[in-house]
């Protein structure tokens, strides 16, 4: 299997390693909003929905496994090609002209994507760990124990917030991105995907950031 | 005619071979709006041989934005500020009296600065040799049209054809990728009948001379796409992505 290794390893490979695990989380971040979402249907219905889970906890566990082998192989990609990367433009320009020449968006995916994986160390230690053998495991009342944490804790709902923007730069060029590392770029479906790449951003960043809002503003505690 | 001269302050990229450190030296010049950029430059270098100093070294060849020779980052942009023309066909008439003008090199490991604003770029060479040619037999001359190909798609052809292999893209790029060059030479013979036999071969041969050189991974920027003198498109790349993922599928060679 030498030869897939080094196509892997090639420039392209790298870049199809990306956007393969890219898209693999984009479609995983729909499935995860949704059932954020369903917070709104109220506690007891969240609940529930979270308990009927515990059924199929083997499959689960198997699913985030593949997920935490998706992120590996994301970020350890991302950051080699980023010191490549720059390892391969080793001077400055005087003048930086990539601001007439580029989005911010795709000029940032290093830093967005680090602070995506910082929230994400964040993330797993406070909402995954809680929910699976913590607190919130032990007590069953998940409903109430996301409330209190972003209602309790405004620094950690101002930075959720924060991140959950961050994820919106780096899926407003990853999508895209991805399609054009696939060779998918034509010039009658290309705009159509970059608008749908941009829908998508948005909805992310205001769907997972609005339960944070929510829980801070508008949630009056029990 | 006879507009005002423009006086300008230029910054430029001074240095002395490959191996020693460079920096920034100042000039003021006057000059007709009507010179172009490089006119600039052979007038500056006129006044500074006259005074017993080194020329500035740059490269041009045509002056007529064909051949790629000339590529200067003006202001941080290759080739200037102005879309779809080369360095050699900017002119003065694009800049404001009392502007400043930063001049430096391409900026590229795999393009090393040889003097001056004179950068190596033997690394295209390299990667043309490894694939950007058709093998047949020449023999006699065939009849004109004798296959058929469609005008939609000789027109693609001309366009990825156009490119000038100046390295803007590198030179633009934040990861000094190759990839808008490489894909415009692999598509142009992709898009052709007469490019089919080698078609997959040649996408993984010239992909891995590019890598061997030192050059990025494109980021999907597409800085490239927007400093191209010649607007090569970035759809050549998703064309190289694409023939070269199904190469790697497909293709009987385990080794290339
Ligand atoms: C749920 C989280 C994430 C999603 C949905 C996501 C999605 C994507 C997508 C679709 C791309 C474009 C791939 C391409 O250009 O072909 C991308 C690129 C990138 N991602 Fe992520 N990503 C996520 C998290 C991260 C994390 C945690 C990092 C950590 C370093 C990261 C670093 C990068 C980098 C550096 C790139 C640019 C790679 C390149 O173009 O060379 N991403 N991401
Ligand atoms: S000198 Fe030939 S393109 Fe500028």
């Amino acid at each position: 299997m030498g030869w897939l290794s080094q196509s892997l390893n090639s420039s392209i490979g790298k870049k199809f390693v990306m956007a393969v695990t890219g898209i693999s989380l984009i479609l995983f971040l729909i499935i995860h909003l949704l059932n954020n979402l369903s917070m709104y249907l109220g506690p007891e219905t969240y609940t529930a929905l979270v308990k009927s889970l515990d059924g199929i906890k083997p499959l689960i566990r198997v699913i985030e496994l593949v997920l935490a082998l998706v992120f590996v192989f994301h970020i350890f990609n991302g950051v080699r090609l980023w010191l490549e990367n720059k390892k391969a433009r080793p001077g400055k320009y005087a003048v930086n002209g990539s601001v007439k020449n580029s989005t911010l968006f795709s000029r940032t995916m290093i830093q967005t994507g680090s602070i995506i994986f910082i929230f994400l160390v964040i993330h797993l230690n406070t909402m995954w760990y809680s929910f699976n053998f913590g607190e919130a495991h032990a007590t069953h009342d998940y409903y109430y124990f996301v409330a209190e944490a972003f209602n309790s804790n405004i620094i950690y709902s101002l930075f959720y917030i924060f991140a959950m923007i961050v994820l919106g730069f780096h899926l407003n060029h990853g999508f895209q991105s991805a399609f054009q590392t696939f060779g998918w770029n034509h010039k009658k479906y290309f705009p159509l995907i970059e608008k749908i790449g941009f829908l998508y951003s948005l909805v992310m960043a205001i769907g997972f950031a609005s339960i944070p809002v929510y829980f801070l503003f508008f949630y009056g505690g029990n | 005619m006879s507009a005002e001269n423009l006086k300008l302050k230029l910054k430029i990229w001074r240095q002395k071979g490959p191996n020693s450190a460079g920096s920034f030296s100042k000039y003021e010049v006057a000059v007709s709006p009507d010179t172009s950029f490089l006119e600039m430059l052979d007038e500056l270098n006129d006044s500074l041989e006259r005074k017993g100093e080194i020329p500035i070294a740059f490269e041009s060849d045509c002056r007529e934005g064909i051949c790629g020779a000339c590529g200067l980052v003006i202001n941080g942009q290759p080739h200037g500020p102005v879309p779809l023309i080369t360095t050699c066909q900017l002119h003065m008439r694009n800049f404001k009296n009392g502007d400043t003008i930063w001049i430096e090199p391409f900026r590229a490991k795999a393009f090393p600065v040889l003097k001056d604003l004179m950068v190596d770029r033997t690394g295209f060479e390299k990667i043309q040799q490894a694939g950007g040619f058709i093998s047949i037999n020449t023999g006699g001359v065939p009849d004109a049209n004798e296959i058929a190909i469609p005008k939609d798609i000789s027109s693609l052809a001309m366009d990825a054809a156009a490119c000038i292999g100046c390295g803007a893209c590198v030179a633009a790029c934040k990861n000094a990728s190759a990839m808008l060059f490489v894909s415009a030479k692999v598509s142009q013979y992709a898009l052709l009948p007469q490019g089919q036999p080698e078609r997959y071969e040649r996408v993984q041969k010239m992909v891995k001379v590019m890598d061997e050189q030192g050059f990025g991974s494109c980021t999907n920027t597409y800085a490239c796409e927007a400093e191209c003198p010649k607007g090569i498109s970035v759809t050549n790349i998703a064309r190289m992505n694409r023939d070269y993922m199904k190469a790697k599928i497909i293709s009987k060679n385990v080794e290339v």
